[in-house]
């Protein structure tokens, strides 16, 4: 800490800049919902899935963990698509793409283990008579290097693209159009069969993770859980980058652009930053997604799965992190028990939630609930002083930023 | 009622007059067979009798061709010197044509395979002059494979009389072939010289034939003859690369065409009113299923006027499109103004509920939109250049649906609210311009414009409930390439995409063209980020 001099000559510290007034990382409900929903995924969901009988009334099928699990998946989707749309104000119609290739990479990786365990070649290998794989598969059969490419690959892809777009100041509407068409073009491009990441098939047939065998009650536990702890781990980086000062000056230059040029700032980097973290966490959901599913094709791609993450992100509610991945949770709870029931329905009320919501919900469920919210907490008495209650002081520390 | 019955009101009277006039004109020409002719033909050695069939069959003789047909068919017989044809069950004199009772000793005419095989050549040559169109094809195509065997006369007379374009182009390659295998060098000569006028690939294979080598020797044996071979050979490819490059500009122009109309529409609604029509897709589907259900409407109540339909369904796929469109506007868009982003959301819910509102009502199957006669088959320009009629009515289409529109725009009081309130909203509303109204006769013109769209694209691809979403991505290319609110622009970026997207399609494949157009313009907006006609102005965007 640099030291200055006062008028009278002496030495004194500088003076401490309060930049704003010490506010928890979370409030307590949050952190409470935060160690719940992580105690219910870790604890109680192996408990009841692996440890009671298949009779049992309170047994939790496979098939519900998966879904549990993917549907975590979608959720990390509409939190990373929320750090563009809700904090920097950028629509991507592109991130079905980034997802995708984290799946990929993943599954390169899971084609490999397969290769490796039954000497088999990929289906669509042996269809297109390759003997070999592709050199860009070097290394893929490296766990590490496939989750390194998973991560690596959109953020790289994301880099770039962003570079040029954000550098020549495309945004609004333009920018999610030409996002749309770059997804459009790389679905075109998966789906050749010369790509050699199995055309319209894409790539299936995982047997193996890690050594263990795919498909098992404990994998699709373990994956889960896997999941579960990355969404809250995803949750509280977000948190924390939108809270930074770094966040700040995205939320600036979503509000104002101009301004914060004026002010000497470049909102290159921070919009090029932002894009760049939001693709990778795309990644890592994706690549957590295609051993759930048992499958990564290219419709991961198209254009409709793109717009829906958008979707996700607005119900819930732009701008608040917990709000898309309520949004996204709902809507895929919902789809998958319309199209099974009344699968004619869903497109209608898919498409009816997407103009209700932008008509009468601009900030979504959260929203709502915050309007819903807001009388009653004028009419609230004051909160009680610190210290009174343990669990909450505890609490309270852990949540205080550090600048508090 | 006499007078109307008379011969001056009942012109097909007059045409049969004519008609017998003409046949008596003709008769003395007719070269007839005679018996003689028939029982040299049908009897004796094989020589004498291939003698007797060549110096017979050098004229078209309808009557010959129909003895050779009954000949090959096994229904002659000799009896004595009397030739019998079987004609149903009754065996008929062909001098006479009285049915007769044939004597013990008449006997079926045998043919060896020698005959047989000449006798087939002699009935084909012939039958290049049948009445029927499918004879005559069938024939020329039996010739093909033996061009040796057809007296090289009868197919310059035939070529002389031929309408049928296929026909005559199987006949044209026909006569080369006779006239390249011809013994004489002198021939050979003329005929490669007469060749270099060809436009068919075929007589371009055929010429390269013969400069091929053989057990070491050039099948052409003259060097005279193969340098003009050569040389028609240039000749030749020159004009075929000239076709061929035309046949890649129309059918860029085509394809220019075709996203022009879908993304008109989208020009009007996007570039003038600056909102985001996702659903815009859609309403080019409506109007192709506006035009099936005016075809299904003409199949049940005017079913001899079917082939009109799509005329009539022109103005109603606008009408359909145009109305859901307002109202559409009405209800959701006219909240949205000014938040182009959750426009664009609000308007793919609105796609989705089309989509599958017209999967209800119609199934989610494919429907037929048919061709109109008069818009199937082809104008054929060179021998490898065809430009099908469906394409050339829809340029048209295209090119009148942009002029009306430019009109509009720029004619008409409704074109100049929507430029004053395109430019400035407030001022124009200050100013006495109903902006609500013209906001929304301008979505309606947008969304017209793609039901028009949609008839047009129902002659060329499927009508499903998916079709729109096809062409989306496609439309806002045109669109943004060509910069916001610019008609000029949008013609432009349509024909240039058509075209760059055909020029590309046939050196790298249909997706690796498509990859590279939307990479391009990825990166052409890097450049000018407002399109290519951009409206210059200083305003600092928001």
């Amino acid at each position: 800490m640099a030291a200055i001099l006062n008028e009278s000559g002496t030495l004194v510290p500088p003076p401490r800049v309060q930049l704003q007034s010490p506010t928890a990382f979370l409030p307590l409900w949050g952190w409470a919902a935060l160690i719940g929903f992580l105690l219910l995924a870790t604890a109680l969901v192996p408990l009841l899935a692996l440890a009671l009988p298949q009779g049992s009334s309170l047994h939790l099928s496979q098939y519900w963990v998966g879904l549990s699990g993917k549907i975590l998946c979608y959720a990390m989707v509409a939190l990373a698509m929320d750090l563009v749309w809700g904090y920097a104000g950028i629509l991507s119609l592109g991130h079905g793409l980034f997802f995708a290739l984290g799946g990929y990479a993943m599954g390169m990786y899971l084609n490999r283990a397969m290769n490796a365990a039954s000497g088999n070649l990929p289906d669509f290998m042996q269809f297109m008579q390759w003997t070999h794989f592709p050199w860009y598969w070097v290394g893929t059969e490296h766990f590490a290097w496939a989750l390194f490419l998973a991560v690596a690959a959109p953020g790289l892809l994301a880099f770039v693209f962003g570079f040029f777009a954000f550098r020549s100041r495309i945004k609004g509407v333009y920018f999610s159009i030409i996002t749309q068409a770059l997804t459009y073009a790389a679905m075109l491009l998966f789906f050749r069969n010369e790509t050699g990441f199995g055309g319209n098939n894409g790539l299936t047939d995982f047997k193996v993770l890690l050594g263990f065998p795919m498909g098992t009650a404990g994998m699709t536990v373990s994956l889960f859980v896997a999941s579960s702890v990355t969404l809250v781990g995803m949750f509280l980086f977000s948190r924390w980058l939108v809270r930074s000062k770094f966040g700040r000056v995205l939320t600036a230059v979503r509000d104002a652009e101009s301004r914060v040029m004026f002010c000497g700032y470049n909102p290159l980097w921070f919009k090029l930053g932002v894009w760049t973290v939001s693709a990778m966490m795309c990644g890592i959901a994706g690549a957590l997604y295609a051993p759930q599913v048992g499958i990564i094709n290219p419709s991961e791609m198209s254009t409709s799965n793109s717009i829906e993450i958008a979707i996700w992100t607005a119900i819930g509610g732009r701008g608040t992190l917990i709000g898309p991945i309520v949004g996204a949770v709902l809507v895929n709870v919902a789809k998958s028990w319309l199209t099974v029931s009344i699968p004619q329905v869903w497109l209608y009320l898919l498409g009816g939630l997407f103009i209700v919501v932008t008509l009468y919900a601009p900030y979504g469920i959260v929203g709502l609930f915050k309007q819903w919210r807001a009388p009653r907490a004028e009419q609230r008495p004051a909160r009680p002083p610190r210290g009174t209650r343990k669990l909450g002081a505890a609490l309270r520390f852990l949540g205080r930023t550090r600048r508090g | 009622m006499t007078p109307s019955r008379s011969l001056w009101h009942r012109p097909g009277a007059w045409l049969r007059l004519a008609f017998g006039l003409l046949l008596i004109g003709l008769l003395p020409q007719a070269h007839a067979l005679t018996p003689q002719e028939a029982l040299a033909i049908s009897s004796g050695d094989t020589d004498a009798r291939i003698a007797a069939l060549h110096k017979a069959a050098a004229k078209p003789d309808p009557q010959l061709a129909d003895f050779l047909h009954k000949l090959l068919d096994g229904d002659v017989q000799i009896d004595g010197t009397m030739v019998q044809v079987q004609q149903g069950d009754a065996w008929i004199d062909l001098a006479t044509g009285k049915a007769v009772t044939p004597s013990d000793n008449a006997q079926g005419v045998v043919n060896n395979n020698y005959v047989r095989k000449e006798l087939q050549s002699a009935r084909a040559a012939l039958d290049l002059f049948s009445p029927q169109r499918t004879q005559r094809l069938k024939a020329v195509q039996q010739l093909q494979d033996d061009p040796t065997s057809v007296d090289r006369g009868l197919v310059e007379q035939a070529l002389k009389t031929e309408k049928d374009p296929e026909i005559l182009q199987r006949l044209q390659l026909l006569h080369a072939a006779i006239l390249l295998s011809s013994a004489s060098a002198a021939d050979r000569l003329a005929a490669a010289k007469e060749l270099a006028a060809s436009n068919y690939p075929a007589v371009r294979a055929l010429l390269l034939s013969r400069l091929d080598k053989k057990d070491g020797a050039f099948v052409e044996s003259s060097p005279l003859v193969r340098t003009q071979i050569e040389k028609s050979l240039a000749e030749i490819d020159g004009r075929l690369a000239w076709g061929e490059r035309l046949g890649t500009l129309f059918s860029g122009i085509s394809l220019g065409s075709i996203l022009l109309l879908a993304a008109l529409g989208l020009a009007v609604t996007y570039g003038l009113m600056g909102v985001i029509n996702m659903a815009q897709g859609e309403f080019i589907m409506i109007g192709a299923y506006a035009t099936y259900v005016m075809q299904s409407l003409f199949q049940h109540y005017l079913p001899g006027y079917v082939h009109y339909a799509l005329i009539a369904a022109v103005p109603f796929s606008f009408v359909v499109a145009g109305s859901i469109g307002m109202l559409i506007e009405r209800t959701i868009i006219r909240r949205l103004y000014g938040r182009p982003l959750e426009t664009l959301l609000a308007t793919w819910g609105i796609s989705l509920v089309l989509i599958q509102a017209v999967r209800s009502l119609f199934g989610p199957q494919n429907v037929q939109v048919d061709n109109p006669p008069w818009m199937s088959g082809g104008f054929n320009i060179m021998a490898n250049l065809i430009l099908p009629y469906n394409r050339m009515v829809i340029i048209a289409f295209t090119v009148v649906v942009l002029l009306g529109m430019w009109l509009l725009i720029s004619r008409t009081r409704l074109g100049l609210f929507v430029r004053a309130v395109t430019q400035n909203r407030p001022m124009a509303s200050c100013v006495g311009v109903r902006i609500a109204r013209v906001d929304m006769l301008a979505f309606g013109l947008g969304t017209g414009i793609a039901g028009l769209a949609g008839c047009a694209l129902s002659q060329i691809g499927n009508v499903s409930p998916e079709m729109g979403t096809g062409y989306i991505v496609d439309c806002f290319m045109v669109v943004v390439l060509g910069g916001v609110g610019q008609l000029t622009g949008t013609v432009a970026a349509a024909l240039g995409l058509g075209v760059a997207n055909t020029l590309l399609e046939g050196v790298a494949g249909a997706v690796l063209a498509k990859i590279a157009v939307l990479v391009a313009i990825i990166l052409f907006i890097q450049k000018r980020p407002q399109g290519m006609f951009a409206l210059k102005g200083r305003s600092v965007e928001s």
